[in-house]
């Protein structure tokens, strides 16, 4: 066991090293992310802000503000992209991800289900609602994904994705015209944010993600075997129920853990799998952890563009991600997907 | 005896059999008596006779006046867009040669919803009101559906053609991102905004007048004349892309052609009444069901099922929860969306 671990590392030398280097740009931007913006900041505020804090604006901001957004975005990109690499992983799909398969809109309707017919307003009640909404979107997508003789194939399952996401959507904005008080407090909700978020909202969420990027870690090689084709899985002697069953658990925590901090955030999960394939291979081992590296990045980077674009102003980062993400969308689809 | 008639005028040609004619004479029966049903029960009822002689300017003044120019416009509007978004959608399923496609699902909804929600924010001023007439609003939501299609068309085209598979692709692509521009416009704006952009985007045939009935009229019947042109061409597209060219179908043209019909048809639809749900899918379905899939009698029964769907889903929604007025557009997602979902565990096997 631990001789093949030694070896992994020999061969993949150049994978742990770029590894090594992206969490240090991982590090890198999560600084940028506290110091840049509307307020200026520099690196001896933030020292002072966590040795002499003196209840100054800056120390506030620091506090209160970066620092929870520049954890938040992080943990919500890396989660946001390693989901999608399981599931890109698992159905064979090249388009699959959180948000095209309803995931966010099912953690909206939840929300705004909760706010309108329960009179919920805190933050926190929403996070655990999202969770909600986000686990029932993933048991209907995959049960109708992998129901009938060979399952859905990738394009049936995008469609049946889009649809329940259309359902959820139209359910939601039709709760939202009878309720004008609850559109204000849904829309803050609905935008799909890592800003404004309280740090106690990650730290509770934090368990399932944690526990979900684990198991994604330790998943990888069964994804490789996976992916080579269910029969072809079955025949090396995989339990191939098993294995989806856990990937899907793991989809769960961490995409519904992710929408849940930060609200619909799209296409990060889309994005992320496919440049980290293109830079390690179909290896799912390498895949998955250096797709939540670059997720943090994407997320971290994306987050910063949206305090800069409209300032005083921000554009909401869904928005952000959703322009990076769409074009490489199209890309993706033009490119042909076997069906 | 012969079972088809066929119907042949120049260009126009299409078979129908007698069962499809019967079930024709029987929706329209149906969608009268929707309309009489519909023009009658409200807050002030009427009765079904009282109704028809209100048409005719013989019954009471109230009863006159509510029926010709409160109800009627709406009831039409509802019928008009209810058939628009069902021929729609069933061209699109025709072409595309897939059960699921429809045009909420490949953006053309998303597009007007995010040119309507653009028109409402980029033309108030500070304090909220309108600089340009709202009469402007339909126009507006008709080029964001129509440049929403047609770019959806052109991102989808590759190697000299569109494959169907990659147009809904990309239109799922893409209806995303107009999704997102339409939030951040609406969280950006003022909540009155959000508000009315949301009923929008909802479909609602609340507040249709005579004037736009009148618009839609036209256009929907001119594009329903162009579209028995190509009846015949649609049903070859059926066959799939090799059957088709072997049959000696211009298979792109007629695809392009196609898909302006359907975009545009769509695009009436929800100029006036928003985006309306799942009518697009739903309807074509329950017609296939019927008459089977030959275009020349599916086109007008999804029309009027369509049209029937969106009546009743209307009188129900003014009336069930009263004095609150649903828009009809959650009526028909929530009866639409269960109905996919049935659609596509039927369709698991295929």
């Amino acid at each position: 066991m631990w001789k093949g671990n030694f070896i992994m590392i020999e061969k993949n030398k150049g994978k742990w090293i770029g590894l090594g280097i992206g969490s240090i740009i991982v590090l890198f931007f999560m600084w940028g992310s506290v110091i840049w913006g509307l307020t200026k900041i520099d690196t001896q505020m933030v020292i002072d802000s966590f040795l002499r804090f003196d209840g100054s604006n800056e120390h506030i901001i620091i506090q209160d503000t970066r620092i929870p957004r520049s954890l938040i975005a992080a943990a919500v990109g890396a989660s946001l992209a390693m989901a999608g690499a399981i599931m890109q992983g698992i159905t064979n799909n090249p388009l699959a991800s959180p948000s095209i398969f309803g995931v966010n809109a099912g953690a909206s309707f939840f929300v705004v289900l909760g706010i309108t017919a329960f009179g919920m307003t805190s933050l926190m009640s929403f996070t655990w609602l999202a969770f909600l909404g986000a686990t029932l979107a993933v048991i209907i997508v995959y049960s109708l994904g992998t129901l009938g003789k060979d399952g859905l194939t990738p394009i049936k399952m995008t469609l049946a994705g889009a649809a329940i996401a259309a359902l959820f959507s139209s359910l939601t904005q039709g709760m939202l015209t009878l309720n004008e008080q609850s559109l204000d407090q849904a829309l803050f909700w609905l935008a799909g944010s890592v800003q404004g978020r309280d740090l106690n909202i990650l730290t509770a969420v934090f368990p399932y993600i944690l526990t979900g990027l684990v198991a994604s870690l330790l998943i990888g090689k069964q994804i490789n075997v996976l992916a080579m084709g269910e029969d072809l899985a079955k025949g090396l002697g995989q339990k191939t129920w098993l294995i989806k069953v856990l990937a899907a658990l793991t989809i769960v925590l961490l995409a519904g853990g992710a929408v849940a901090v930060a609200g619909p955030i799209g296409f990060i999960g889309i994005v992320i799998p496919h440049v980290a394939r293109w830079m390690v291979g179909i290896d799912y081992r390498w895949v998955i952890p250096y797709s939540g590296m670059l997720g943090a990045v994407l997320l971290l980077i994306a987050d910063i563009g949206a305090r800069y674009i409209i300032m005083p102003a921000e554009v909401p980062v869904g928005v952000m991600t959703a322009v990076i993400g769409v074009p490489f969308f199209i890309y993706i689809a033009r490119r042909g997907i076997n069906e | 005896m012969k079972r088809y008639v066929p119907f042949r005028i120049g260009n126009i040609s299409f078979l129908m059999n007698y069962r499809s004619i019967a079930y024709v004479v029987g929706l329209v029966l149906l969608t009268i008596v929707l309309i009489i049903l519909s023009l009658g029960i409200g807050q002030l009822n009427v009765s079904p006779i009282e109704v028809v002689r209100a048409l005719f300017d013989s019954s009471t003044d109230m009863n006159n006046l509510v029926v010709q120019s409160f109800r009627m416009p709406r009831v039409l509007m509802a019928l008009f867009a209810g058939a628009g978004l069902a021929v729609s959608g069933a061209i699109l399923q025709g072409m595309i040669r897939n059960p699921l496609a429809s045009p909420d699902i490949i953006g053309i909804t998303g597009g007007a919803a995010f040119a309507t929600v653009g028109f409402l924010a980029f033309f108030s001023d500070r304090s909220n009101t309108l600089t340009v007439s709202i009469q402007w609003l339909p126009l507006a939501s008709f080029i964001g559906a129509i440049v929403t299609g047609f770019l959806v068309y052109f991102l989808a085209w590759k190697n000299g053609g569109i494959k169907p598979m990659r147009l809904v692709l990309i239109g799922i692509g893409v209806s995303a991102a107009v999704q997102a521009f339409t939030t951040m416009i609406m969280i950006l704006g003022p909540i009155f905004t959000a508000s009315r952009a949301n009923i929008w985007i909802t479909g609602s045939v609340n507040g249709a007048n005579w004037s736009e009935v009148w618009t839609i009229i036209p256009w929907f019947f001119l594009l329903m004349a162009i579209l028995f042109v190509y009846v015949r061409r649609l049903n070859v597209q059926e066959l799939g892309e090799d059957l088709a060219a072997n049959a000696g179908s211009l298979i792109q043209r007629d695809r392009f052609m196609l898909i302006t019909l359907s975009t545009s048809l769509a695009g009436i639809a929800v100029a006036f009444a928003g985006g309306i749900g799942f009518v697009g899918l739903m309807a074509p379905h329950i017609a296939r069901r019927l008459v089977g899939s030959s275009f020349g009698s599916l086109i007008p029964v999804s029309a009027l099922v369509g049209g029937c769907i969106v009546i009743t889903a209307d009188l129900i929604a003014r009336t069930a929860f009263a004095p609150l007025e649903v828009p009809v557009g959650v009526l028909t997602s929530a009866i639409g969306a269960p109905y996919f979902i049935y659609l596509l565990y039927k369709s698991r096997n295929q």
